[in-house]
């Protein structure tokens, strides 16, 4: 059929002899099976790593934030680390959802409900940050520009701080609708298939009532279309605004004009290793082998080559910068993130976030599931150290010597961060376990164009000449 | 007026987009089409009007775009113009870069949310909604065309099934 002709040099997306129905049953065995004991033991490790956070925040809360290592001098260190860390983390999912549906990439269509999901519960974890690092965090309501019995006192809209307020905000509630919105058709598809009268209501529930006309099929696409478009450049502002907390300082080493697309880079570099890291578990586990394939890890680490290269030429340009620039603050500053007290997170970073990218330019690295797990995870270890070495290298010696100090984390900051994982992952491994965790709408929507049931029938039907041998390499 | 409908059932799009052409030139009137997955072209071949939620999110995107100018132009400079750290609020204009952010994220907040609600509210999506999908397996793998029955139904049900179609069923509708 001639409306269905791809250029035969393309891979298929869909591996196997699937049908429409086949999507179906595979998409929806992990919601209607029962957890196994794996399963059981990592929401076990997860929980009791959220619950172990729980209880440091509360220590937080209820003691004081001189129970963190912070100090006079280095008033931000692990709290904005993390918040940096995890809102990054949290982009890959808006671009694999957003941009790559502007970009009409149909790879995405496997990958964007879990990179989705991974926003949306790393942007939790991150919104947690701004709210416990404040020393009286039950006054937090105060930064909302709300009427009150004051005067009205109103909030100074000149703070990124306030910025960033706006922007996770958005960002999470935005995110939140996009991927519920694009549920409705899977969760209808589960209620449907629903044996038990709980799942059947709770599935109705969730799935607000969607039957699949042709007009709604027109307005949802049409609103996926626009909040793509919206998605796509508020994703650019979100970390944009989070680097404002640092570009618009007058401390030397944060107060660059690069930071705003660096930031970005960097959120789309450690975002795709995250989702590069999830997803080679979740592929395995879930059986989705067939959906998820080598070429979506593949494509996954180009963009990851990509974006590190992006990084890597930041820092370089940061470093001609400050040598350039003849202002010897900031030449000492990145001096010292070199050679000082510091150096061996600085060159963990450079390692990391430099050089562990650029083995994707070798084929047989960027196809090995192995090798791409363990970059995916040095990655994000990288990422983490680019945002300590930007927050604290520059705190701890800046214009006066006499403020000249160390950091040294406390436990209750590592017990933060490692709650804020174990969360994560609570809310992750139920997510696994309770939603669809393959778009298969959209999935069946390419089913004719990509998968290599199709492919193969075209080929046989004689569409172009040089197509009988692609669906023979592809066997992963 | 007869109140019998024909649900026609197939099970691959493509002989889905087939039948609605015949079934158009043929003067039958499809009353509704439920797929699992958004048929590219579906909306066309049916004579469906173009969505206008795309206009409505612009023009929400204005609204919010208001409403955070008016907002800090309140707050800031006509409120308490105060000087925090040297920055001058004698004027919206003076200080509107550090306006910007705020800005920007209101009107991709008001376009997106409203927008939104807005289609949930069109197409009659909710919580507590039933879903009215006269067959499950329109969720899964076939495709069911709704059309009202016209004059003779045997010879409706005949044409119907010419058009291969895996399932062909008169439906009594109240």
């Amino acid at each position: 059929m001639s409306s269905h002709y791809e250029a035969p040099i393309r891979k298929p997306l869909i591996i196997g002899d699937k049908n429409y129905h086949d999507v179906t049953v595979d998409v929806a065995r992990p919601v209607e099976g029962r957890a196994n004991k794996q399963w059981w033991i990592a929401f076990s490790i997860a929980l009791a790593a959220f619950l172990w956070g729980v209880g440091c925040v509360a220590y937080t809360v209820g003691t004081g934030i001189g129970t963190w290592g912070s100090n006079k001098t280095i008033g931000w260190a692990w709290d904005i680390t993390n918040f940096v860390w995890w809102v990054g983390i949290g982009h890959a999912g808006t671009l694999i959802s957003a941009v790559l549906l502007l970009f009409r990439q149909k790879w995405r269509m496997a990958i964007n409900r879990s990179a989705e999901a991974m926003t949306i519960f790393s942007v939790i974890q991150a919104a947690m940050f701004p709210v416990f690092h404040m020393g009286r965090p039950w006054l937090a309501y105060w930064v909302m520009p709300i009427p009150n019995q004051f005067g009205s006192l109103w909030v100074n809209f000149n703070s990124p701080l306030l910025w960033d307020v706006f922007a996770i905000s958005t960002y999470l509630s935005v995110s939140l609708v996009f991927w519920w919105t694009g549920l409705l058709p899977d969760f209808a598809m589960l209620r449907d298939r629903a044996i038990t009268p709980f799942t059947k209501r709770v599935y109705s529930i969730v799935s607000f009532g969607w039957s699949g006309r042709a007009k709604d099929w027109q307005r949802f696409e049409e609103v996926s279309l626009v909040l793509a478009g919206l998605a796509t450049p508020l994703v650019l502002s979100v970390h944009t605004i989070v680097s404002f907390d640092f570009a618009t300082s007058v401390i030397p080493g944060w107060h660059t004009t690069i930071l705003p697309p660096y930031f970005v880079a960097g959120a789309i570099f450690s975002g795709f290793a995250m989702v590069n890291t999830l997803l080679i578990i979740m592929r395995k586990v879930s059986n989705l082998e067939a959906y998820i394939t080598i070429q979506h890890i593949e494509l996954m680490n180009i963009i990851i080559m990509i974006t590190g290269s992006i990084v890597g030429i930041a820092y370089i340009t940061e470093l001609f910068v400050a040598w350039y620039s003849g202002v010897e603050y900031e030449q000492y500053a990145f001096l010292n993130r070199a050679t000082g007290p510091y150096w061996w997170s600085y060159a963990l970073m450079m390692t990391c976030n430099v050089i562990s990218p650029q083995v994707m330019w070798f084929k047989k690295i960027r196809t090995s599931i192995y090798v791409s797990f363990v970059i995916s995870i040095v990655v994000n270890i990288g990422m983490w150290f680019e945002r300590f070495v930007i927050i604290v290298t520059s705190l701890h010696r800046d214009y006066l010597p006499s403020s000249w100090t160390m950091f040294q984390p406390t436990f209750v900051d590592a017990g933060f961060f490692i709650g804020t994982i174990g969360f994560f992952f609570v809310l992750f491994l139920l997510y696994s376990r309770s939603f669809p965790v393959i778009a298969q709408a959209e999935v069946k929507s390419i089913m004719k164009t990509s998968s290599e049931t199709y492919k193969k029938k075209w080929a046989s039907e004689g569409h172009g000449h040089d197509n009988h041998s692609h669906s023979e390499n592809n066997h992963h | 007026m007869s109140n019998k409908v024909i649900h026609v059932l197939y099970n691959d799009d493509d002989i889905l987009m087939d039948a609605v052409k015949k079934t158009r030139a043929a003067h039958h009137h499809i009353e509704e089409i439920y797929t699992p997955f958004p048929v590219h072209g579906l909306d066309k071949a049916m004579g469906l009007a173009p969505t206008r939620l795309a206009i409505c999110a612009f023009l929400y995107g204005l609204v919010g775009l208001s409403v955070a100018t008016s907002m800090m132009w309140f707050i800031m400079i006509q409120d308490w113009p105060q000087d925090i750290g040297g920055k001058p609020s004698f004027s919206y204009i003076q200080n509107m870069p550090a306006f910007v952010p705020v800005m920007f994220e209101m009107t991709v907040f008001f376009a997106a949310h409203l927008m939104v609600i807005t289609f949930y509210m069109r197409s009659k999506l909710w919580p507590f909604k039933d879903a009215e999908n006269p067959d499950v397996r329109t969720t899964d793998d076939h495709f069911l065309m709704e059309v009202a029955v016209h004059g003779d139904v045997d010879q409706m049900v005949s044409f119907f099934e010419g058009t291969h179609a895996v399932e062909v069923k008169v439906i009594e509708k109240h």
